[in-house]
């Protein structure tokens, strides 16, 4: 069988193609999803890619939120689905609140571009189950807001349950306790700074964002 | 003195006369507005044009030349390129942020409106020095503004150059190159077929940039420029992302005949150039434009440069699938207009006649000018001054002083601020001699290098732009391209100087010279006039924007050391004395002057054949140019780029300092594994290029034999920052 990945795209979404060319490398049927949508098609994993949703205008993710495909998403994430949310995506499940906490603006208060080295937390998380216990994993950033805060009960709440997935080596953007990416309590709703699907090709620099790109796949795969 | 309307909006009586013969009557405000951008120096470069057309332009991969949006070329079987670069200089000089936003706004939609996706995005900054009071100031916002446009849209910002120099103080460059892919056909700026209708879509017409490309593109500035700011375009980088996206649906469904956005002139420029190309007329109705404001005069509409427009021409019947494309991507569309037969350019409001003057008189009649073109006679004195060659003691203060210099040192503060990683095709991101970015779907790339050597052209415009051509196309050259295609940007001062005039004669003269040996077409690019603040002009700065073709993305070669043992090796002729307008002249000794280094085509086009050879045979490890600082810079970058030191052994046959700093043209440094030296030497003595080995890579130093320096000490030099820290 094949896993069905939707794509959602939001005015000013501009890596849903990246994605969508990756994932389907990787073996997913894609479908790429306006944010109009109400329906997510039958699809066994949910894609936010990165971009600049609605401008970001006002605040990042602030306004996609209230795109009707998010109640879609969240339906999904409530019933089990995995969700995976990749930089602007991340920002959009924390303002949707389908992750805890919020990001801000870099500690340098200018954009962002560039490799980082991050480790991985927990590798029982249908997103990390391809890689070692501690693995240190190849990615780039490319953001503006990317600082991870939360108030201290969540972080404690979430070093607890396992929920930190992602920690950068060296912290680029000021993030509280280094976060890169967390998942839900649940673990199956993720939410990232770094850009797997750029890394999943050694011509382009790296190619560990196929570890976390294929553990969602088989992690649908299984579940369906 | 009381100013009549024309000479307020920037024509002269003699243009006015010319006008009142065409129409045969004196024009209304709407009309003179309409002329006064179209013949405006921006638009209809009439000081430019009869030099320009000497440039070399046809080429067997030339599919469009120049005159449209974007030249565009094919770099492999059934795949095209777009390529065009442009300036907006003023804007961003009157407000960086903004002004440099819209810079990248405008030749990305120049990209699409060709039926191209626009994949690729380079700069080429210049500013006053860094002490400079404004400096700081204006390269943050030119930085902040084309990171916050170029990212948001999603193109990848891969390369460009960055340059600190006195000559920019009061008038800072800032000229953007665009590549885009031509997706399913080439499209073009067309009104055929009267009764077609015109389709205005993306932004709404607002009042900002009324004039702009009189008011600021074709005058000097001066201290009140501050007023000009309501002149500057507000880019809306969202709407620019749906404007890209909805253009390429419209051309991929085979929908639209014709397409032109909207930039410098409004309305009025896409409009009398499309009908005239067709020989066709266009009338427009303004009460159908989407305005943003209520009470806009019709030559308001006409003329505003507000971004993130497009301007379509379709059959009539099909004009509700337009609207339907633009509606799902959430932009205004509205039809505003049909193409005519009368071969005017009509403009309607409440069905009164606002203007309706020859498509052809805008777009292509502004009176040609023959302007007086004089050398200078100071030019003399600067070529038999110092050249800056004076031998210094510390030779390893010397490296470390140029790569902590801001021309210098690395502009990774500035490109991590771009977004170079989107759509998947960065096999080489800024930092190194070119960019190379793999074409979608294919195993093809581009090379990508933009060149401007202001301070050679300064010394010798024509000897400078060969210069300039020949080291744009060595940058291509070095990551195994072959240079393929020119668009260029021409930075100047006043053209009704005639010492500036003589200085863009001869650019021209050197860059269709260069051209024509290299043979590289020409296919497009932009001429910016004007570069003056309060009365002294820019250095004359020819910014070449050069294409390589690479067939084979995985032969790609960088500028980083790779391994430990690897030979280091020199390809080319070091002359002892190339060293006017060079960055050990100034950074070392302070010096501007002197005659600049010697260029020998023939040389350059076998190094560019055997770097192609050597890449396409996988036998290099590395390759960078040798360019600003010489050969001891070239050593530096290379072994930072590979975190990797290096020991050299030979011998140089001339005092050190000339051959670690000259800056004689038409060389590149390779490393190799000892295994391909034999073949290498071969296949370099087949073509005629002398090779040196030089040493060995290997170590955390960076060891010359006579002197070293710590590879960590060189890369903290490279790290400064030109305002000390981020501004």
């Amino acid at each position: 069988m094949t896993v069905r990945a939707a794509v959602a795209v939001f005015p000013g979404t501009n890596c849903e193609r990246d994605c969508a060319l990756v994932l389907e490398r990787l073996g997913a049927r894609v479908e790429l999803l306006w944010h109009t949508e109400p329906d997510l098609h039958g699809a066994d994993v949910v894609v936010l890619p990165g971009g600049f949703a609605h401008g970001d205008y006002l605040r990042t993710g602030a306004i996609a939120r209230f795109s009707p495909v998010m109640d879609a998403v969240s339906a999904h994430a409530r019933d089990g689905g995995l969700v995976i949310g990749i930089c602007n995506g991340f920002q959009v499940l924390c303002e949707a609140g389908l992750l805890p906490g919020a990001l801000r603006k870099n500690r340098g208060l200018s954009f962002l571009c560039h490799w980082t080295e991050v480790r991985v937390c927990n590798h029982a998380t249908p997103f990390t189950g391809r890689a070692e216990e501690g693995q240190t994993l190849k990615l780039p950033i490319n953001h503006f807001e990317g600082g991870y805060y939360c108030d201290e009960s969540t972080l404690a709440e979430l070093r607890e349950n396992g929920q930190v997935a992602l920690r950068y080596e060296h912290n680029p953007n000021g993030s509280l306790d280094d976060i890169a990416g967390i998942t839900n309590a649940a673990g199956n709703v993720l939410g990232l700074m770094p850009h797997p699907e750029r890394a999943c090709e050694a011509l382009l620099g790296s190619e560990d964002g196929v570890v976390l790109l294929s553990s969602m796949i088989a992690s649908a795969l299984q579940a369906a | 003195m009381t100013t009549s309307p024309h000479r307020e909006l920037g024509l002269t009586d003699e243009e006015h006369d010319l006008i009142v013969s065409i129409l045969g009557r004196p024009p209304t405000i709407t009309e003179l507005a309409m002329f006064s951008v179209m013949w405006s120096e921006h638009c209809s470069y009439k000081s430019s044009r009869a030099l320009l057309a000497t440039l070399p332009t046809e080429g067997e991969s030339v599919l469009v030349g120049p005159g449209e949006g974007a030249g565009v070329i094919e770099v492999a079987p059934g795949q095209a390129v777009a390529w065009k670069i442009e300036s907006h200089n003023h804007p961003s000089f009157v407000e960086p942020h903004n002004g440099a936003a819209t810079g990248v706004g405008g030749i990305v939609r120049d990209i699409t409106s060709m039926g191209a996706r626009p994949i690729a995005l380079l700069d080429s900054l210049r500013f006053g020095s860094a002490e400079g009071t404004r400096t700081a100031y204006l390269a943050a916002g030119v930085v902040g503004g084309i990171s916050s446009y170029g990212n948001a849209i999603g193109v990848p910002t891969v390369g460009g150059e960055c340059i600190f120099e006195p000559s920019y103080e009061g008038n800072p460059l800032v000229n953007v190159a665009c590549l885009g892919m031509v997706e399913t056909e080439i499209m073009r700026g067309r009104a055929d077929n009267p009764s077609n209708v015109v389709i205005l879509f993306g932004s709404a017409t607002g009042r900002d940039g009324i004039g702009g490309a009189s008011v600021l593109a074709s005058a000097e500035l001066g201290p009140d420029s501050a007023d000009k700011r309501p002149s500057v375009q507000v880019g809306d980088p969202l709407t620019e992302k749906l404007v890209i996206e909805a253009s390429l649906e419209l051309v991929a469904k085979s929908i639209i005949s014709g397409l032109q956005d909207l930039g410098a002139g409004g309305i009025c420029c896409p409009a009398s150039e499309m009908a005239a190309k067709s020989g066709t007329g266009i009338r427009i109705d303004l009460d159908a434009v989407h305005l943003r404001e209520p009470g806009m005069a019709p030559f308001e509409i006409m003329i505003s440069e507000s971004q993130e427009r497009m301007l379509a021409v379709v059959a009539a019947e099909r004009a509700p699938e337009v609207l339907d494309v633009c509606r799902a991507w959430e932009l205004e569309a509205r039809v505003v207009g049909e193409v005519t037969d009368s071969g005017l350019v009509e403009v309607v409001v409440s069905g009164a006649t606002a203007a309706s003057i020859p498509a052809a008189a805008l777009a292509s009649q502004a009176p040609l000018l023959r302007r007086e073109a004089v050398r200078p006679v100071w030019l003399d004195d600067l070529r038999a001054a110092p050249c800056g060659d004076a031998p210094q003691e510390d030779l390893g203060g010397c490296l470390l002083a140029l790569l902590a210099s801001p021309g210098g040192a690395s502009a990774r503060w500035i490109w991590e601020q771009y977004d170079h990683m989107i759509l998947l095709g960065t096999v080489q991101g800024p930092g190194g001699d070119a960019a190379v970015i793999r074409l979608p779907g294919s195993a093809a790339a581009v090379a990508l290098s933009l060149d401007g050597p202001g301070r050679l052209c300064h010394l010798d415009p024509y000897e400078g732009a060969r210069l300039a051509v020949a080291e744009a196309a060595r940058n291509v050259a070095c990551t195994g391209a072959r240079p393929a295609a020119v668009t260029n940007c021409l930075n100047f001062g006043n053209p009704e100087k005639p010492e500036v005039m003589w200085s863009f004669q001869e650019v021209v003269r050197g860059i269709a010279d260069c051209c024509r040996v290299l043979r590289l077409p020409v296919t497009g690019g932009n001429v910016s006039f004007y570069n003056e603040t309060s009365g002294r002009a820019i250095h004359p700065t020819p910014v070449i924007g050069m294409l390589g073709v690479l067939q084979d993305a995985t032969a790609a070669v960088d500028i980083a050391f790779k391994a430990e043992g690897d030979l280091i090796a020199l390809l080319g002729t070091t002359q002892a004395n190339d060293f006017g307008g060079g960055d050990y002249a100034a950074v070392v000794n302070g010096a501007l002057g002197g005659p600049v280094p010697h260029l020998d085509l023939q040389r350059e086009q076998a190094l560019h054949r055997l770097l192609a050879q050597a890449a396409a045979d996988r036998m290099l490890s590395s390759a960078h140019d040798l360019s600003g600082g010489g050969l001891a810079v070239a050593l530096a970058e290379s072994a930072m780029a590979g975190d990797l030191g290096f020991q050299l052994t030979a011998q140089p046959h001339m005092e050190s300092h000339r051959w670690l700093f000259s800056e004689s043209p038409s060389r590149a440094l390779v490393s190799l594994a000892p295994q391909e030296l034999d073949h290498q030497r071969a296949a370099a003595a087949a073509l005629g290029v002398p090779v040196t080995t030089l040493g060995e890579v290997g170590g955390d130093t960076l060891d010359f034999g006579a002197f070293e320096v710590a590879l960590a000490d060189a890369a903290a030099a490279h790290d400064t920052h030109p305002f000390g820290a981020a501004p």
